[in-house]
């Protein structure tokens, strides 16, 4: 039997800070133990354990690709008492982290597809592990789309990186602020995703789409998707359902007979409707 | 299997010979008003008349809070303890009911069935469960109609089933049990001749058939009956607390200055708190669809998952329930 503990965390050295938007943080973590670094793989859709020590563990998305080696990134708001902890650390400072936990998005299954990406403010995280991988693997997809909005230009994550999609050519990038949420210099579009989405009306032949976002954007958008052809097995999202474990024990997650931490993240809208709405 | 015969005193003898063997012994004993599990040295300690303990035994394996591991800061670098095998003691736990043994199996289940949880396992490897067969039931029981029953050897290492007279039938059911008899291998003979064990125990009708209820629970999800259930339920968490198969936990931070643990401790599907998302949003968001959650979960999630049932029949969250829900009359009414 493995006699490994699973709820040790490894530790981490944060390698560097990015402060995305009001209260949103990146860290670049290393792994200070170089045989754990060695011995540690995931793919892209997998969440782990984040910890502070002296305040608690949150679960989070890795929200870098796993193209991208020797490090992991986690993008997070500062909202409770874990990541109200992890704000407060610093650069070289040393933190927790259990993973890989949870399964994936199958983007081998998608090769020769066009990739839709339909996400929500503080949701572009889980997707961005995506969009980075089927980019740094590009020949293996058709069209690549995505629809991305927040409440106001400033809450917007990643903005560097939005500026390099939209600069390339082989990226159909929308960007879209909620009504009120625009500066006067704002290029993108006004208006909620769902009805930005409806606006863009992607085709639906051979794409695969994927939805993150707060549960009213996903709400009103399964909708839109459905308008536009796209298949229920061929709607992927991610639930976010509360967890302490991570692996399918403490009960939390527990959906229907699934548990989220185990089954999940990533779920496609046709398993959705086999399990009791209760995320 | 061995079965085996042990008299009053070599009784006696095989207790003494189990605490000088420095095994923590864990038994019924009679408080004030109620009977629960105590570490007892004396086998004059252990309660003789009683239905059933208020509280399982779970936390011999599953403690209320326990440490994961420990750390310690120092300016930007942490230096982590591994959770500390070492200081688990080797336990007995005499005289638990077989409805308590069976337990045991659904909480291996929970703890196992995927990632292997070493603090839960390193505990339970070191404890020796002694189950005494039911000579008396009360109307809260219900072993028999979830697969259990006032003899079955489900979970246990050993079985004693007290024969009139002040001998006792004693099964060895595993190698762990075969281990504790031999501390004391004299105290014991061979049976003369066969004894029926079910002569000496409770009668505990059949309430309800386990199929029945799966099937209906199977498309109750949007029923009403979990509002008229659930209608006084007050969200305490007691039904968990005394639950042997309840296994929910938190995870919580244990710190002061520099120093700190990382605790587990139980929690309850049955507290607002428990699936409460940071930005309020939460997904059972009222009484009824936690209670609904808990019945789901041990008579048809489980069971489902990880072919293990969430109940033993016990009896203890109806005993203990504050405003008398009573599991049984929910499960018949369900079933009907």
């Amino acid at each position: 039997m493995d006699n490994s503990n699973i709820y040790l965390p490894h530790l981490m050295e944060i390698e560097k800070i990015t402060d995305e938007a009001p209260g949103v943080r990146t860290f670049r973590l290393k792994f200070k133990n170089e045989e754990e670094a060695e011995a540690f793989d995931f793919k892209a859709g997998q969440f782990g354990e984040y910890s502070a020590f002296g305040e608690g563990e949150s679960t989070f998305c890795i929200a870098s690709s796993p193209t991208r080696k020797g490090y992991i990134e986690c993008t997070f708001r500062q909202a409770g008492r874990v990541t109200s902890g992890l704000s407060k650390l610093e650069e070289g400072a040393t933190m927790g982290f259990r993973g890989p936990f949870g399964n994936t998005f199958p983007l081998d299954e998608w090769k020769g597809k066009s990739l839709l990406f339909v996400a929500g403010g503080i949701a572009l995280p889980p997707m961005r592990c995506v969009i980075w991988n089927a980019l740094d693997t590009r020949e293996n997809f058709k069209d690549i789309t995505i629809v991305y909005g927040a409440k106001s230009v400033n809450d917007l994550v990643y903005k560097g990186e939005l500026e390099e999609w939209e600069k390339r050519a082989d990226v159909n990038l929308i960007t879209t602020v909620d009504p009120g949420g625009e500066t006067p210099d704002w290029k993108g579009q006004v208006g909620f995703v769902p009805s930005v989405l409806e606006k863009v009306a992607p085709n639906s032949d051979n794409t695969i789409a994927i939805v993150c976002g707060p549960p009213i954007m996903i709400k009103f958008t399964f909708p839109v998707l459905e308008k536009l052809g796209f298949k229920d097995e061929n709607v992927y999202t991610t639930l976010e359902n509360r967890m302490k474990c991570g692996v399918g024990k403490c009960g939390r997650c527990n959906v229907g007979k699934l548990y989220v931490c185990k089954d999940g993240p990533v779920f496609t809208k046709a398993q959705l409707k086999d399990i009791p709405p209760e995320y | 299997m061995e079965k085996l015969y042990i008299n009053k005193n070599g009784l006696d003898q095989w207790f003494k010979q189990m605490i000088k063997g420095g095994s923590h012994v864990y038994a019924p004993v009679q408080g004030r008003d109620k009977v629960d599990f105590k570490r007892v040295t004396e086998l004059s300690e252990v309660a003789s008349d009683f239905v059933q303990t208020t509280q399982s035994i779970k936390k011999a394996v599953f403690p209320k809070a326990e440490s994961l591991f420990s750390y310690q800061k120092s300016g930007k670098n942490v230096e982590v303890q591994d959770f500390d095998a070492l200081s688990v003691s080797d336990k007995v736990l005499w005289k638990i009911r077989p409805c308590d043994a069976a337990g045991f199996a659904s909480l291996t289940g929970i703890f196992n069935w995927d990632y292997k949880d070493k603090p839960y396992n390193t505990r339970l490897e070191k404890t020796t469960l002694v189950s005494f067969s039911c000579s008396k039931s009360d109307s809260y029981c219900f072993c028999t109609s979830v697969n259990g029953g006032p003899g079955s050897t489900v979970g246990s290492d050993i079985q004693i089933t007290m024969l009139p007279g002040e001998g006792a039938l004693v099964e060895v059911l595993t190698s762990k049990g075969k281990a504790l008899v031999e501390l004391s291998a004299d105290s014991f003979e061979q049976l003369s001749k066969e004894i029926d064990k079910e002569l000496y125990l409770a009668k505990v009708p059949v309430h309800f058939a386990l199929e029945q209820v799966k099937e209906k629970l199977s498309v109750a999800f949007d029923s009403p009956v979990w509002q008229q259930q659930s209608e006084r339920c007050l969200g305490c968490g007691a039904c968990a607390f005394v639950c042997p198969t309840c296994a929910c936990f938190d995870i919580q931070e244990d710190a002061k200055g520099s120093a700190g643990r990382r605790i587990r401790c139980w929690d309850s599907c049955g507290f607002s708190l428990f699936t409460l998302h940071t930005s309020g949003h939460n997904p059972r968001p009222t009484q009824s669809t936690r209670w609904r959650q808990r019945i789901l979960h041990k008579f048809s999630y489980m069971p489902e998952r990880i072919q293990k049932m969430g109940c033993t029949g016990c009896g203890r969250c109806s005993r203990a329930c504050p405003v008398d829900m009573n599991i049984l009359e929910h499960l018949t009414s369900i079933a009907e």
